[in-house]
């Protein structure tokens, strides 16, 4: 199933063009890296996927509907920091989403239902392995742990889309590493669609099922925002899922029969 | 030898440095006092210390001869009781309004104009307004303290919300909250412990509006009192509640501290209430 759809898509502000013309289907459960130069419109793409900004022209669609223009609970964001409530204790911050949706007008659940939503979230929080520190504040935990808090308060939702603003940018490169474990872990538990932005070619490389690199196709020396920034490089890359392997070998299979 | 800049007091060096200025104050006091009353001893400008006590026991532990009240202990609760409403209402207004203009945008544009002309009015100014339309009573002095402190608190939490991380704000949004979800859930638990901060600096001005008050209408207080016995050049007990009315300052602002420590333990690493 496509889950995501750019038509003809373009961003401007003014004279200032951002993107141009990109074109581009995702299917549900890909995981895609963005790289680029810094100011190369991987944010603002982002950010159009988020829904706090809005393309100039084209379509974006979210299962075959225009995406909404404010953010909301269909997609999930991991930012590189202030990505936790620093009020709320760790599974506090994880309960958030679930007691938003069961109480419009408290945004806040109590007796059974609390313990109920209490024990999902510490579900969440054994998950992401931050089951031990459920009631210390954010504040007191390293930057690493902050994010896998981060990423568990995201997925309690269960949204549709995950994104990912340089969400490892900040860590030491042996926590890193721990995160990328992580990350691919649930990705590969939920099978939810990943969208991260990343500085690092090798990370983007390494967890992408699909690595689409940001750039210009023309410059004009004399007016560098005369033209935008589009999708350069599409490529697939160490996609193993055992779905993608059984697609590709149905298809083959398929292609068998009708030779 | 280290650079000044890095040379840090012991724990005994640090009380005995910030008690110094006190005692010399103090002595300088004590010196020009004897000095005076050498030369007159009814000279009421600099009474000596001895006479502080006489005015002190007579306000606080005897009963006033005319209404048989103990006059420091009515007037400290008088002037607590307007001091609390007052800044109790101003908080109370400056958070609902702050935070809406703070996080609304259709509110900013069509209150923040209008917050900024009114805390460009001098509140003094329009004291006599004030008598006039509520008469001599506590409405008034209330008032002149809700309309002093209130739009700058309402400008400083404002500042606050709009201060707050953008990302936190998309947070919440993507886990589902409506606008009043985010203001309850997300905006009013970071903001109370600012308020309070903010509070503790309109104090200050607090006071002054209420002492402002009283030394014009009032029939107790404690700015009534000091206003009252200027008449006799009475120092003694002018002093004495210029002194208390300090300590009571500053005891608010360490409750205030206090309370915002308790209350909202989740700031203690992030650098918050010192």
């Amino acid at each position: 199933m496509n889950n995501i759809e750019l038509k003809k898509l373009w961003k401007e502000y003014g004279d200032n063009v951002v993107l141009e013309n990109i074109n581009l289907t995702v299917k549900a459960g890909e995981f895609i890296t963005l790289v680029g130069a810094s100011g190369c419109g991987k944010t603002t793409f982002l950010k159009m996927l988020l829904g706090t900004e809005k393309p100039s022209r084209g379509q974006l669609l979210l299962d075959g509907d225009p995406i909404r223009d404010e953010p909301d609970a269909d997609r999930g964001i991991v930012f590189q920091r202030y990505s936790v409530f620093p009020h709320l204790n760790v599974i506090e911050n994880v309960m958030l989403g679930v007691e938003l949706g069961e109480s419009r007008l408290l945004g806040r659940c109590f007796g059974s239902k609390r313990r109920k939503v209490r024990a999902q979230a510490q579900e969440m929080l054994e998950l992401v392995g931050l089951g031990h520190v459920a009631k210390q504040y954010p504040t007191s935990l390293s930057g690493g742990m902050q994010q896998r808090l981060a990423i568990a308060q995201a997925l309690i939702k269960q949204p549709k889309v995950l994104l990912l603003d340089e969400p490892f940018g900040a860590l030491d490169p042996g926590i890193r590493s721990d995160m990328h474990a992580l990350i691919l872990d649930i990705w590969q538990k939920t099978g939810i669609t990943i969208f991260m932005i990343t500085h690092d070619l090798t990370e983007g490389f390494y967890l992408g099922t699909r690595l689409l690199v940001f750039d210009k196709h023309r410059i004009d020396p004399d007016n560098p925002n005369r033209y935008g920034a589009s999708i350069t490089f599409d490529i697939p890359v160490a996609d193993t899922r055992k779905s993608t392997l059984d697609d590709i070998s149905n298809t083959m299979k398929q292609k068998q029969e009708t030779l | 030898m280290k650079r000044l800049i890095n040379q840090q007091p012991s724990k005994a060096g640090k009380w005995l440095l910030g008690a110094l200025p006190f005692i010399l104050i103090l002595l300088v006091y004590v010196v020009a006092s004897n000095e005076r009353l050498a030369v007159n001893p009814n000279d009421k400008l600099m009474p000596s210390f001895e006479a502080f006590g006489h005015a002190i026991h007579m306000m606080a532990f005897e009963p006033s001869k005319r209404t048989g009240d103990y006059l420091l202990w009515a007037d400290t609760l008088a002037s607590l009781q307007r001091l609390g409403i007052g800044v109790g209402i101003s908080a109370l207004i400056s958070l609902i309004v702050g935070i809406l203009i703070g996080i609304i945008p259709l509110m900013r544009a069509g209150f923040a104009p209008v917050v900024t002309v009114i805390s460009l009015v001098p509140p003094l100014a329009i004291l006599p307004i004030l008598f006039i339309i509520f008469g001599l009573g506590e409405v008034a002095k209330i008032t002149l303290i809700v309309l002093g402190i209130t739009p700058f608190l309402i400008r400083d939490v404002q500042l606050r919300v709009m201060a707050l991380p953008e990302e936190l704000i998309i947070k919440a949004q993507t886990l589902g909250a409506s606008t009043w979800q985010l203001i309850v859930r997300v905006i009013l638990p970071q903001i109370l412990p600012k308020l309070i901060d903010a509070v503790r600096l309109s104090l200050g001005s607090a006071w002054l509006f209420l002492i402002a008050a009283e030394a014009i209408s009032a029939t107790e207080g404690l700015g009534y009192r000091i206003f009252l016995v200027r008449r006799y050049l009475a120092m003694d007990v002018i002093l004495p509640y210029v002194v208390w009315i300090t300590l009571l300052a500053f005891l608010t602002d360490y409750l205030l501290r206090r309370l915002s420590l308790y209350a909202f333990p989740w700031q203690q690493n992030e650098g918050g209430a010192k």
